[in-house]
């Protein structure tokens, strides 16, 4: 075991993924040579030479269209995208493509991609660089998309996605790349697709979020405990596409109360389909209605004014309160 | 105004050509190398398809086919470039691209299923070396663009090839193939196949470059424009490509300047965008009447020929259209279980709707 970052979790999935199966190839813009704009895929190139960690031109959708030719005769390719607001730039790719290839040819072809790329607010970076895009990909048949939480969970949940024989997004949160240190093992493990975890357990409230939110929610939970002795069970999510309604459902028949935090936008990211889901699947375990805690429908915030738009724990405490006393 | 010395300079270019529209060799040199047995291949090859073509166009007003797009007078340029190509090669097609993938290896009848809308139409044989075709017109340049990287990294003499039209060489993954095959020298080969018209929109509102050609410049890469009614100069073009490819000297663009005698797909009214003359001038470089004058003084082809290979491409068609109509129904439940390798839970819940 060893204290890593969350950036230093995903390298190092990457370098067991690498070892392990010859056919993974890790490219994209200034991943090799200089081991990615976070660090990310630092020393790979050195380890496992061009052929396998290249640097590509200047071209989101030349990066994706590689990925899915490469895909097509047996690689297993890890593209980065270098910030997701740049996906829309290689939305055909993921979503008309890699996404339908082994429904078009009937199990014919897959495509073994796994599309990484860095995204999330609070660390003031210049205009399309934080934005929370992945409600578009949760609206992707087809795909798989993971949102880790911490360094223990990235470098599972990773090896998974790039192991997974079929489309994943894997989007890493900028503000968690360094800020936490876990425990992580140096040897492989995986975590399964689609699983959430229960990070906190509580029998009050059941707070449903992902990514840089689940630290915002734990902060929650801590507050809402000293001020009204309320205990709040925390579900991170994980995986965002499937969603495991099995583990929210389970919560709320215990807790009868239930809020989703995110910090995309109110009317985008996982929220809705959550709240969709718990109504067909327990609702009549609900003492209120399940509410949304995230930012308004603006375009993504001046960095400037980022700490007052994203969610907060207070943000948190509030509608906790609100559906308590509802 | 002079030009500038800083400036950068284009003239351009000359097709090449091999066999004059009377079937005449124009350029013994370029000729490629081909024997008589090949050469009845090939003319047999471009006959079946025009039937073909004249076949799927009436199944499809029966309503026994669903989407096509026509593709005869584009005999040459589809028919003679999958017959420079090694069986292992590979290519992705755009949506026109039908005649290349059959005669790569796809069974007729799994073509005729793409085109009512079946997924066996997408299952191509493990042997085959092809993708289904490519609705989105750019994307399969990237794809081919990676299958040639795998080559390359495999160290197999192996060249991928690639399909679109005039219009697909205004998107923006046109150029990014290009672009990367110019980067890492990967062996592809891009056909556009020029026949003037993007649906109703003429080339010269599509760029204002002197040639598709020219457009391999920006890439760093070979471009090249062939008379694509000229079935010797296509096959000719390509076989050099695919050498160059093998060799390790990297990508080639191909402009074949051909025509469509038919409308852009079964929905489109060629009365509104074009004259009757133009259509005749190009009917004059017909590549099968063309080719067929040159077998026949070559005492390789007769008329006799063209109406045997007509009937067998009609018993053919026939034959495959009932195989495809006697193809077992999709279920919503084998849709769903082929969108991944392990169904979710989620579902495999929602199947049970559908049983």
């Amino acid at each position: 075991m060893a204290q890593m970052t969350m950036i230093q979790a995903i390298r190092d999935a990457m370098r067991v993924e690498l070892e392990r199966d010859p056919e993974t190839l890790v490219f994209g813009e200034d991943v090799g040579k200089n081991g990615g704009v976070f660090r990310a895929t630092e020393g790979l190139q050195e380890m496992y030479g061009e052929e396998r960690v290249f640097d590509t031109p200047l071209a989101e959708s030349g990066i994706g269209g590689l990925a899915v030719g490469l895909g097509l005769q047996g690689y297993r390719p890890i593209a980065e995208i270098q910030f997701f607001g740049f996906v829309l730039e290689v939305m055909d790719s993921i979503v008309n493509q890699a996404s339908r290839m082994r429904f078009r040819s009937g199990g014919r072809f897959h495509s073994p991609i796994t599309f990484r790329s860095p995204f999330g607010g609070g660390v003031k970076t210049p205009e399309n660089h934080a934005d929370s895009f992945e409600g578009y990909m949760l609206q992707t048949p087809g795909v798989k998309v993971v949102i880790p939480s911490n360094p223990y969970d990235a470098k599972g949940l990773l090896s998974s996605a790039i192991r997974d024989n079929d489309p994943v997004i894997f989007l890493e949160h900028l503000k968690l790349y360094r800020s936490i240190r876990t425990e992580v093992p140096e040897e492989a493990y995986t975590i399964p697709l689609g699983q959430a975890n229960v990070v906190r357990e509580g029998g009050d409230v059941t707070i449903v979020t992902y990514g840089a939110m689940v630290h915002v929610s734990l902060q929650a939970a801590d507050e809402i405990l000293k001020m009204k002795g309320i205990k709040a069970e925390v579900i991170d999510l994980r995986t965002i596409s499937p969603i495991d309604i099995e583990t929210i459902a389970a919560s709320i028949q215990k807790t009868n109360r239930a809020i989703v935090v995110q910090e995309a936008q109110r009317t985008s990211g996982v929220a809705a389909e959550v709240i969709a889901q718990i109504n067909e699947k327990a609702l009549l375990h609900l003492e209120a209605p399940v509410i949304r805690v995230a930012p308004p429908d603006t375009v993504y915030p001046f960095a400037a004014v980022e700490d007052e738009w994203l969610p907060t724990p207070s943000f948190v405490v509030d509608a906790i309160i609100q559906v308590l006393e509802f | 105004m002079s030009k500038l010395p800083y400036e950068v300079q284009t003239e351009p270019v000359t097709p090449l050509s091999i066999l004059s529209p009377d079937g005449e060799i124009v350029d013994e040199a370029l000729m490629p190398e081909l024997t008589d047995e090949q050469l009845k291949e090939i003319m047999y090859r471009m006959v079946f398809t025009r039937t073909w073509d004249e076949r799927a166009v009436n199944l499809g007003r029966q309503g026994r086919l669903g989407f096509y797009a026509p593709v005869s007078g584009q005999e040459a340029s589809m028919i003679g470039s999958e017959y420079a190509l090694n069986k292992d090669d590979f290519i992705c097609p755009g949506y026109r691209d039908m005649p290349q993938i059959v005669w790569h290896g796809l069974p007729l009848y799994q073509a005729f299923l793409y085109s009512r809308g079946h997924q066996h139409g997408g299952q191509i044989p493990e042997d085959v070396h092809v993708l289904m075709p490519q609705i989105i017109i750019g994307a399969q340049i990237l794809h081919a663009t990676g299958v040639a990287m795998a080559f390359k990294k495999k160290g197999e003499k192996r060249v991928a090839i690639t399909y679109t039209g005039d219009g697909g060489s205004s998107e923006g993954d046109f150029y990014e193939g290009m672009n990367f095959a110019g980067a890492f020298k990967l062996p592809v080969i891009y056909v556009v196949q020029n026949n003037g018209y993007a649906i109703t929109t003429p080339y010269a509102k599509q760029t204002g470059a002197l040639s598709v050609a020219h457009k391999a410049v920006a890439a760093g890469i070979r471009g090249v424009q062939v008379d694509g009614m000229d079935v010797l100069a296509v096959i000719k073009a390509v076989q050099e490509a695919a050498e160059r490819g093998r060799n390790g000297e990297g990508a080639t663009l191909i402009e074949m300047l051909t025509y469509r005698f038919r409308p852009h797909s079964m929905a489109d009214d060629t009365t509104k965008y074009r004259t009757k003359d133009e259509e005749a001038e190009w009917s004059l470089k017909d590549p099968i009447t063309r080719f067929a004058k040159f077998l026949e003084k070559k005492g390789l082809w007769t008329d006799e020929d063209t109406a045997r290979v007509k009937e067998e491409a009609k018993a053919t068609v026939n034959e495959h259209i009932k195989k495809a109509e006697q193809t077992e129904k999709m279920t919503v439940s084998g849709l769903i279980d082929s969108m991944f390798e392990h169904t979710p839970a989620h579902m495999e819940a929602q199947k049970a709707d559908f049983q």
